[in-house]
């Protein structure tokens, strides 16, 4: 019977392995940098060019993930010595504020510069978002600015939250991975800022944020071995396990505690209370 | 003519040393036939179960014919039946169920694909397709694969090449209570060349009424069965041998869970050759090639109120092999038996949810579980001076492999270093002694035996139990479990009187049961907690029965049993499912071709229950039976004619067996006609 079952698997696998053959025939494609990246912006300039890439098909209210590139049309070339900085810029009616972000780093790939920008809002007609760009181009320093459009998350699922925290502090908290969750122990991941001024938004390091996955939809049904997230030096985010044992639509019961342990947002899931206040939604 | 014909008029059984008087129909028999003339050449505690006699029928002397198959293993002394309703209950030997069983159908492996236990593979075979049932308690059923408990297997019924011509039956049965119609039929053609059998049967029930004219919703179901033998003899010594069947059971209510069953459909197929000998002096080699599909869906859709609607369907594979031998030395009688089967479990659960725009809840219950199973099975049968002896062996390979990733990533999130593959190797070794003085016989034995956790129990994903209202899952890393058992029974043996006492006790170590974990949260909306599957250090199993049978007259028989059972775990508690003190008796007419009989069955409270395990304690109860038959000749044909009434007394009880607690049937009469052709 074993034989019999290996016979068969290699019978499958050969099957498999012919009808891959004819993929090794094609030439090899050039490598592309940002391979799977949708081209959402470009900001043309007299000698130069600078792109702006995301995973997504728009930039979304919550974590996005940006890629910078600017080519230098004297030689049809992406620079790696540009050094960029940014700041995105909400302008309202009465008010303008930035938004939590990373710096730029093309630790990757030397001509693709990688950051995130944390929206906390949509844009609309009346109120925009714009992110410039300072960078050096052969020597000389550069700004650019571009009009970005900002809009909610088409599935209308909470990722982002800001709150005002039990310390009196307004804090930005991001959901960044899973971006894919799957029926397994996912890695979590999110960025947590503190909001200091209108301008300023600082990461904020080594507090922790509790996890509590629920269905709703199941009498809030949980799952085992979550790990609470805590704060990773080398990603500068918050890294944690996510257990979902089926598909479905869930509720992440989340609680931020501080370094002395003090609860500054969120609470415990009791059968008096089947939600925190503080959490993330997922659905897939 | 086929029907379920027992060969005892008094019960329908035949206990352990009353094999030895059947000798001629068990499954050693050919070995036994061939052993020194004497009343001790086959000791066996195995039993066998009558259920069709062939062309040498008595009708009369079955209490029911046509009743379900389920109802004819329970008229066992050895099996007890677990019933989530009127269909498809699950056997259980020495107070153990399939996990811990070996149940094969004419020595095929096959499997349940209902995580839930709603399908156990007795409920894909007829008593309209079926000869016998062979019994072997503990390791004496580990011929049949690995177990603990016993084994049961199935046969099919065949005509073998003898010389009949065609014959043919028509069958129906009516039963009052829950308006249950059969109607089969069968046309078998064999002549010392080619043999064909044939045969149909349908059944529809409508919800039984429990006593006191109680409905009990949801306890319908339909089903049929049609199934074809074939055999054709390649030389004198050598014939081939095929089988199909093919079982659909629809709209099966399961009053004892919150579902029913809206298909199980099984298509079990083989082909044999038999030789009468092989090269050293091996004879009646016979060997087989199957394979089975079953296909099983649960439905929620017909009941009134559920917090969630799901969907589950599960499926089960089955191909397998075996090839077997005897050996007749001068001492020692040898059988040889090599087999082996691979099986692939796969179930899923869908749940739609309330707000009809959240995406579907999805999940692997069972996550493509492929088990591959070689073993090697041997006996040695020593006849000794008014006495012999029986050794035998099982070594089998076994190993689980989890082939779908969906379903593995799942597992892992209870168990992040489980492996994907998980291999043992398992052993059982018996030894049986049987001893001749006077008009007593004495059989004892010891035995080992090992068997892997089922597929749920090593890889159940959020399995609802309904008794004990809670989710289980599964652990990839349980133990094998083992058993040390001891039997010993006495039977004084007269030509009027038989009385016998049988014991058996099991040591059962790594006895996998389920533990609740209280730190996991659960699935089911409404659950109580969530149960790991867990070896526990060990758990003791104890069994005794005292039977009698007396011939009155030639026409009076009476018989009678009555059977102790106990089962605590490693800390004293109490086991779910152990039977409380039961006991039968029956008084059997049987002249002229008139036949009738009175019977009673009954129960004691269930003192030891375990309500940990959703048990609650069961009432006494003691059910009257009575039937009544006669044989018309019409020409050359014969028509039968069996009319009885069960529960006279309407009872309103439910027994340690019955899943929550549902109430069995009530006063039921039964009427069925049987036509033969020959």
């Amino acid at each position: 019977m074993k034989t019999l079952y290996h016979i068969f698997s290699i019978l499958i696998l050969s099957i498999a392995f012919i009808g891959c053959s004819d993929d090794d025939d094609k030439n090899p494609i050039e490598f592309n940098p940002v391979e799977g990246l949708n081209l959402l912006y470009e900001i043309p300039a007299a000698d130069h060019l600078a792109q702006i890439y995301s995973e997504k098909q728009s930039l979304e209210v919550g974590y996005n993930e940006i890629s910078i590139r600017i080519k230098d049309l004297g030689n049809n070339q992406y620079i790696s010595n540009a050094a960029p900085t940014w700041v995105p810029m909400m302008y309202m009616e009465s008010m303008a504020h930035s938004a939590p972000h990373s710096g730029l780093r093309n630790a990757e790939e030397n001509t693709v510069y990688k950051g995130y920008i944390v929206f906390q809002m949509a844009s609309n007609s009346t109120e925009f978002w714009e992110i410039s760009l300072q960078y050096n181009l052969n020597g000389n320093p550069v700004e650019e600015s571009v009009r970005v459009s900002v809009a909610e998350p088409t599935n209308g699922l909470k990722k982002t939250q800001v709150f005002m925290g039990s310390d009196n502090e307004r804090y930005i908290l991001a959901y960044v991975n899973p971006q894919s969750p799957a029926v397994a122990v996912n890695d979590l991941q999110s960025v947590l800022h503190k909001m200091e001024t209108m301008m300023s938004f600082p990461k904020v390091e080594h507090y922790k944020i509790t996890v509590d996955p629920r269905m709703p939809g199941m009498g809030n049904h949980s799952s085992p071995n979550n790990e609470d997230m805590t704060y990773n030096g080398t990603t500068q985010m918050y890294h944690g396990k996510l257990s979902l044992t089926m598909t479905g639509y869930w509720k992440i019961n989340l609680k931020l505690i501080n370094q002395n342990g003090e609860v500054l947002k969120g609470e415990d899931v009791t059968e008096a209370n089947p939600a925190s206040s503080l959490y993330f939604e997922l659905e897939f | 003519m086929k029907l379920s014909i027992n060969v005892f008029p008094f019960r329908g059984i035949c206990m352990g040393a009353l094999g030895v008087l059947l000798c001629g129909v068990s499954a050693s028999s050919l070995r036994a036939q061939e052993s020194p003339a004497d009343t001790l050449k086959f000791v066996e505690l195995n039993e066998v179960i009558v259920i069709s006699a062939g062309k040498q029928l008595d009708h009369q002397k079955q209490r029911k014919p046509l009743s379900t198959l389920d109802e004819f293993l329970e008229s066992s002394l050895s099996v007890n039946m677990v019933k989530r309703g009127a269909y498809a209950w699950e056997p259980t030997m020495n107070d153990m169920a399939s996990e811990r069983l070996a149940v094969t159908i004419d020595g095929m492996q096959i499997f349940g694909a209902c995580t839930d236990k709603m399908d156990p593979i007795t409920s894909y075979v007829d008593v309209s397709n079926l000869s016998e049932a062979e019994l072997g308690s503990g390791q004496q059923g580990a011929m049949f694969g690995n177990t603990i408990g016993g084994g049961i297997n199935l046969k099919l019924e065949k005509s073998n090449f003898k010389p009949i011509g065609w014959s043919g039956s028509l069958e129906t049965a009516f039963e009052s209570n829950n308006s249950m119609r059969v109607f089969g039929g069968e046309l078998n053609y064999s002549d010392e060349k080619i043999y064909l059998n044939t045969d149909v049967i349908y059944r529809k029930a409508d919800n039984y009424s429990a006593g006191g004219d109680r409905e009990v919703e949801f306890s319908q179901f339909e089903k049929y069965n049609f199934s074809v033998n074939s055999g054709y003899k390649l030389a004198a010594d050598k014939s081939i041998s095929a089988t199909l069947i093919y079982d659909d059971a629809k709209d099966v209510g399961y009053p004892a869970l919150t579902m029913d069953v809206s298909l199980a459909r099984a298509v079990i197929g083989a082909v044999s050759f038999n030789q009468d000998s092989l090269f050293g002096g091996l004879s009646n080699w016979e060997s087989k090639l199957y394979y089975n599909t079953i296909k099983h869906t649960m439905d929620d859709t017909q009941r009134p109120e559920v917090p969630i609607h799901m969907d589950m369907p599960g499926w089960s594979e089955t191909a397998g092999f075996y090839t077997q031998a005897h050996l007749n030395k001068e001492r020692n009688h040898f059988f040889f038996k090599l087999d082996g089967y691979y099986n692939k479990s796969y179930a899923e659960m869908t749940m739609y949810p309330e707000n009809g725009n959240e995406a579907l809840m999805f999940m692997l219950t069972w996550p493509d579980v492929s088990t591959t199973n070689v073993g090697f099975y041997a006996e040695d049968h020593i006849p000794l001076e008014k006495a012999s002896l029986k050794f035998s062996t099982r070594l089998a390979y076994h190993s689980n492999f989890v082939a779908d990733d969906f379903g593995l990533n799942s597992l892992k999130i209870f168990y992040p270093e489980m492996a994907r593959t998980n291999t043992r190797f398992l052993k059982s070794f018996s030894a049986q002694y049987h001893k001749m003085l006077k008009d007593f016989h004495l059989n004892a034995g010891i035995s080992y035996g090992e068997r892997a956790p089922s597929v749920s129990e090593g890889y159940g994903f959020y399995l609802f139990n309904s008794f004990d209202n809670h989710d289980y899952i599964g652990d990839p890393g349980l133990h094998t479990e083992s058993a040390g058992e001891a039997n010993i029974s006495l039977v004084y043996k007269k030509p009027t009187v038989e009385i016998k006492a049988a014991t058996n006790y099991f040591r059962v170590f790594n006895y996998i049961i389920g533990i609740v974990d209280p730190s996991l949260s659960t699935m089911t909306i409404g659950a109580d907690g969530v149960k790991i599957y867990t070896n526990l250090e060990y758990a003791q199993l104890f069994n005794a029965t005292l039977s009698g049978r007396y011939t009155i007259s030639n026409a009076f028989k009476l018989s009678g049993s009555v059977s102790y059972h106990r089962g605590v775990d490693n800390e004293g508690e109490n086991l779910p499912l152990i039977s409380p003190v039961a006991y039968r008796g029956a008084l059997d007419f049987y002249k002229n071709q008139y036949a009738a009989s009175l019977s009673v069955n009954g129960a004691g409270e269930q003192k030891n229950f375990n309500p940990s395990y959703g048990e609650i304690k069961t009432a006494e109860y003691a059910i009257l039976s009575a039937s009544f038959g006669k044989r018309f000749f019409i020409a050359e044909n014969s028509l039968f004619v069996k009319t009885g009434i069960e529960n006279i007394l309407d009872a309103h009880y439910s027994s340690y067996t019955d899943w929550n607690n549902i109430p069995r049937m009530g006063r039921n009469f039964y009427l069925t006609l049987s036509y033969s052709i020959n």
